[in-house]
Formats: C-alpha cells, structure tokens, sequence
C-alpha cells in the first residue's frame, strides 16, 4: 500500500505523490513514515533533508527544506516547508 | 466654435489616449491571469497550517505561560491597522475602498478611545491616510510589484510586525486588504491578525482524533507555527491584492476605453458639423457674389 504524500510550500503546491517511505527530520529526532503511520504532527529541523523513497529499497531522492512541519493522519503525510531544495 | 484644426487634434489625442487605456486594459488582463494562479497556488498551505493552528490552539489551555501571539497582551488599548495596498494608482477605486474602511474602523475605535498605529504596505495606502493620520503612521513599505513578491519578502514584514508585538507596541493588529471575488468584484475585508482569533470549534473541523501525538509538544509547536502564520495571511492577503488591482485596473481602463469611444463619437459628429458649416458659408457667399453681378 502507497503513501499519500504532499509537499507544500506557501508558493505552491511543491509535490502530491503515493510513494512507500518518506524520512522525515523532526525536530526530535528522525522518523520514517509508512502507510498506516499512527496519527502525529511535529516540527522539523532546518535545513535537513527529507528522504523520500519511491519503493521499497530504491534510492531515496533527498530534498533539502526549511521551516517545516509534517502532519500524519488517516489520509497521509502531509509536509509544509517554507523553503526547498532539490 | 473650435476651429476645424483644433478639434481634429482633439480628436487625435484622444485616439492615442484610447490606444493607451486599451493596452493598459490588455495587459492587465493577462497580469490578472497569473495574479489569480499565484492566489490559488498560496492556498492549499495557509488552509492546511490554518486547520493545524487552530486545531492546536483549542486543545492548549490559554494561561500566562502559553505564547502571546495567542493569548495576547491582556489589553485592547493600542490597536495597530495593517493596511496592505499597491504602489500604483490608476486601478479605479482598489486602493481608496482599502483605506476607507481602515479609516472609517479607525475613527469607530478612536471615538471609544483607544489608540490606533498604522502600519501601511503600498504608497498609495501611506499617502491617503497621511492626509488624516500622519502622525499614527509608525512604519510603512513599499512593497513594488505586487504580483512579484515572493514568501522571502513577505517574511521579513511578518517577522517585523510580530517582534514588535512581542515588544508591546500594541495589543491588536488588524489587518486590511482587497479580496478578490470576481473581475467586477473586490471587497476591502478586515481580518484580526494578532493575537490569532481562534475558531471555537475547529479541533472537530479538522477531524482530528485525541490520538495524535505531538513532538516536541502542542505549546512548543504553536510557539513555532504562530508567527508563521502571521507571515501566511500577510502573504494571502497580498495576493488578494495582486489580484484584485489587476482586476480593477481592468475594469477601470475597459471604462476609460469606452469613454475615450463616445467622446472620439462626439467630436466626430462635432467636426463634420463645424465642417459642413463652414461650406455652407462659403456656398452662400458664392451664390450672394453670382446674385449680386
């Protein structure tokens, strides 16, 4: 099963993706997040990098973002960055 | 009677004043294209960090500890008007509509005496209300194309205005702007931007279950996400703007457009008159010379 995944930045809409497992560099710590992730919302580091894989054990793609905060709930992950680099 | 030079002239420089407003016009138009696609590319993420405050701020008991871009300062005496409009006139009524309801909200407050700051974005907003306020004015930007301006520089705005809110330099702060409905509609709108209003019942909006997990913690995340949202509605509101000028400016040179047309109409009609008269006298000077042999 895909995860819904959405990057947004106060711009646009950056990217709406289903993919496997996107890491995510909270504030606390990282954490991976799959399908079926329990419910959560935490702040991101700055300038740290979003890994997001594609499939299972593909190269992940990195992104580099700032300002951010990532929510999880039943309809995905979604990311709010205020800045990102490829 | 004008003479017959004169009123072709006239009727010349209002055709090349015609050929102006009706580039104008095109140009707006296509301006208000990408103005539009730029408001509704901003939206996904103010709906989704707005959802996320709220719903956030309504499981936070408010106290003295919690951030004062919620609670607020505990006063309602100094209310700061950020008033947000263009640099540029010729746009019909955009920018006077967006400082008459400032001013008329500002006169409302001063009769119950409290103290009212601006904090204006546009020249054309700073010139207007200099006229009756000029000594309120506390700090104004001119923010040049409005359909240009990016998240960085409006960053800078939203980090200023919250710095200063946390210094106490005011209690409440307002914030004015245009938003866009349609092409032949703006509204000026009013909107509270700090301390932020809170919707009563938006942690069920969201659909959030009490499961979620927060990290580091709910007051930490908020104190993050507050000034970011002062940030995120100043840029909406900006976008509105960029809208809506060019929407007006499109209404108002389509009417400038079409004036330039009757008048071109009646000076036509005025010249060929003005002609035919000047061959009738010379007609009947002729006929009068012939009668007179």
């Amino acid at each position: 099963m895909p995860l819904h995944f959405e990057l947004v930045t106060p711009e646009k809409l950056y990217r709406s993706d289903d993919v496997y497992m996107v890491v995510v560099p909270g504030m606390d710590g990282d954490f991976g997040v799959l399908e079926g992730h329990s419910p959560m919302m935490s702040t991101l580091r700055n300038d740290a990098a979003l890994e997001i894989y594609k499939t299972q054990g593909a190269t992940p793609e990195r992104l580099m973002i700032a300002g951010g905060f990532a929510e999880v709930n039943a309809g995905g992950l979604t990311v709010l960055a205020e800045r990102v680099e490829a | 009677m004008a003479s017959l030079k004169a009123l072709k002239m006239r009727i010349n420089s209002v055709k090349s004043t015609q050929k102006i407003t009706k580039a104008m016009k095109m140009v707006a138009a296509a301006k208000l294209r990408r103005a539009t696609e730029a408001a509704e590319a901003s939206r996904p993420y103010a709906e989704r960090l707005e959802a996320v405050v709220s719903s956030i701020a309504s499981k936070v008991s408010v106290g003295p500890q919690s951030p004062k871009l919620l609670a607020g300062s505990g006063k309602n005496d100094v209310h700061l008007f950020v008033v947000a409009t263009s640099d540029k006139g010729l746009a019909g009524a955009f920018n006077t509509n967006i400082v008459r309801l400032a001013r008329r909200q500002a006169e409302a407050l001063k009769a119950e005496g409290k103290t009212v700051k601006f904090y204006t974005i546009g020249k054309k907003g700073r010139d207007q209300l200099s006229r009756t306020f000029r000594s309120d004015i506390i700090h104004s930007i001119e923010p040049g194309d409005l359909g240009k301006l990016s998240f960085a520089d409006v960053q800078n705005w939203g980090e200023d205005l919250t710095a200063r809110f946390e210094a106490g330099e005011f209690d409440v702060a307002h914030l004015f702007f245009s938003k866009f409905e349609n092409v032949l509609t703006q509204t000026p709108t009013q909107i509270q931007l700090m301390p932020v209003a809170v919707a009563a019942d938006a942690g069920d909006m969201v659909g959030l279950s009490a499961s979620v997990e927060y990290e580091p913690d709910e007051e930490e995340i908020l104190a993050e996400l507050l000034p970011r949202n002062v940030t995120i509605q100043l840029l909406r509101a900006n976008r509105e703007n960029a809208a809506s000028e060019q929407g007006s400016k499109m209404t108002a040179m389509d009417n400038a457009t079409r004036n330039a047309g009757d008048m071109i109409n009646k000076l036509t009609i005025q010249y060929n008159r003005t002609r035919q008269a000047a061959i009738t006298t010379e007609l009947i000077e002729i006929i009068a010379g012939a009668e007179a042999l």
